[in-house]
């Protein structure tokens, strides 16, 4: 069979094109391309690893900003206990005052009251002494008129401060 | 070359009359296409055969080069410039062999060939215009997409056609040079590249009717294998050698036996790569052609036969020819990866002694995987 028998010019042509498509798709085609595609590997995966990086210092910031937020808002609520503490202790405390305030006014109100009561009282009794004292005069002035009646009535009193 | 197109009439294609009487010659047909021809056979038109001729070349001891178009053969019905293209009459004439059919010679003025003529036939076949063709298409292919390459910089993604080529070459760095070669795999990475692509290109331009069957000549697989075999030669390291002429560890008696045996397979290794290629993509055609011809055959024997066959055999045609698309590819990469396995052998480092007999034995030393494939594992 002619098949399996090579023929010379077709072997030595193939052998020639083959080499020179080797060496010149080597110098321009394969060199560039086989570097340029490990080139972008290697970029590709330095990015990855580098947005790796980016990515757990975010993390790391994420978690740090949130404990900071934890920590004020713990921070805000203690202000606002202590702010509330500090609130009821003040209103208390006035209260407290008030009602002192209070008492004492009520006090010396009462010891006022107490005092002119007093007063008046006595004015009263005065003005009653008064009265009664006029009364009796004019009653003793007009008993007293004659002198018999005048006469009995030291009498009396004689007696009475014997007896006694 | 399609534009210097010229019409012959060709005696012997001429059944005018008497084309269902002659029958239909199916293995001439077949031959024809998958043998190599000096001239580019398109088709035939009421037995006018339409070609184009292609430049022959031929040099001969003392008289020099000779460069001349294949029409001045006029399809090899007279001698031109002391040479003469053997056609079917003047082999049975002569009681020629069959394969000397379609080869040129030199022959003296009586027109008999000269039988001690020291010459080479240097022409531009079919078969050479075809490859030219490729290297051609390759080489415009691969520099514009380097251009781009080197024009776009490194991170910047492909695109277009660069983008349908690049899958290909990381599948031949990852899944051929790498796991086979190790770390000095960027050194082969041009060869492993070229021989995949060349060999694809050429499978594929060889599919499109009215193109040649290049990868499926036994001079074409030959020469790529030569390189392969070359190549595998001179990356051997000391410890391939060694193991080959002096395996370590093996008795007396055993080396004089096992030595001539891994000389053998040295050497049958490029010839089972040359035979692979072109058994399969030779088969291919003959299928293709075949189920083709079976539309004539039947219609040699009655038109409404041949008709009727029509569907049946486009049917299988479509079938073959997708399939042949698939194996354009395959074969490619099996003819990369098996001289991949070759060269990774002889550049292996010493380790794992005991392994060695198993069959063709490569170390990825990324993943520490071992590859071990046998021959018969691959055998398409």
């Amino acid at each position: 069979m002619g098949l399996l028998i090579p023929d010379f010019g077709l072997f030595f042509w193939t052998l020639i094109a083959f080499l020179v498509v080797l060496f010149i798709l080597k110098k321009f085609a394969w060199g560039p391309i086989v570097k340029t595609l490990q080139e972008r590997e290697s970029g590709i995966a330095e990015s990855i690893a580098s947005a790796e990086k980016v990515k757990a210092e975010m993390k790391l910031m994420q978690s740090q900003n949130e404990s900071l937020l934890m920590q004020a808002r713990e921070e805000r609520t203690m202000m606002l206990k202590e702010a509330k503490e500090t609130k009821d202790k003040i209103i208390n405390e006035a209260k407290e005052q008030a009602k002192v305030e209070a008492n004492k006014i009520m006090e010396d109100t009462r010891n006022q009251i107490e005092r002119s009561k007093n007063a008046a009282m006595t004015e009263v009794k005065n003005e009653i002494g008064k009265l009664a004292v006029e009364v009796a005069e004019k009653i003793l002035r007009k008993q007293l008129a004659n002198q018999g009646e005048q006469h009995n009535y030291v009498q009396m009193l004689a007696e009475e401060i014997k007896l006694n | 070359m399609v534009a210097t197109f010229s019409v012959f009439a060709q005696e012997e294609h001429g059944h005018e009359n008497g084309e269902e009487k002659k029958g239909f010659d199916a293995s001439e047909v077949i031959f024809g296409h998958i043998g190599d021809n000096h001239s580019w056979h398109w088709f035939d038109i009421d037995g006018h055969a339409y070609a184009t001729p292609l430049p022959v070349i031929i040099y001969e001891n003392g008289k020099g080069i000779s460069c001349f178009l294949s029409d001045k053969f006029e399809h090899g019905h007279v001698p031109y410039n002391g040479y003469r293209l053997i056609e079917k009459h003047y082999a049975t004439e002569h009681s020629l062999p069959n394969e000397m059919i379609g080869k040129i010679v030199p022959v003296d003025a009586n027109d008999n060939i000269i039988a001690n003529a020291q010459y080479h036939d240097l022409s531009i076949t079919k078969n050479v215009a075809s490859m030219l063709i490729s290297v051609i298409l390759l080489l415009v292919i691969m520099i514009s997409i380097a251009n781009k390459y080197k024009k776009n910089g490194v991170m910047k993604a492909p695109s277009g056609f660069q983008n349908a080529i690049e899958p290909v070459i990381i599948f031949v760095r990852d899944e051929v040079a790498k796991p086979n070669l190790g770390k000095k795999y960027m050194r082969y990475m041009p060869l492993l590249l070229t021989l995949f692509f060349f060999i694809w290109i050429n499978n594929l331009l060889g599919l499109i009717p009215g193109g040649a069957n290049f990868t499926g000549n036994i001079a074409v697989t030959a020469a790529l294998s030569l390189i392969s075999f070359i190549v595998i030669l001179f990356s051997g390291n000391k410890h391939f050698w060694g193991h080959l002429f002096n395996p370590p560890g093996v008795p007396f008696g055993i080396k004089l036996l096992l030595v001539p045996i891994e000389i053998i397979s040295l050497f049958i290794k490029p010839v089972a790569l040359m035979i692979r290629l072109f058994a399969n993509i030779l088969a291919g055609h003959i299928i293709i052609l075949s189920v083709v011809s079976m539309i004539f055959i039947f219609g040699a024997l009655s038109t409404v036969a041949g008709w009727g066959f029509v569907p049946v055999s486009m049917a299988f045609t479509i079938f073959m020819f997708c399939l042949e698309l698939l194996v354009g590819a395959i074969q490619a990469f099996i003819f990369t990866n098996l001289a991949a396995v070759f060269i990774g052998q002889a550049i292996e480092e010493a380790h794992h002694h005991d392994e060695h007999e198993h069959g063709y034995h490569a170390h990825n030393p990324e993943t520490g995987q071992e590859y071990n494939v046998s021959e018969d594992t691959i055998v398409a």
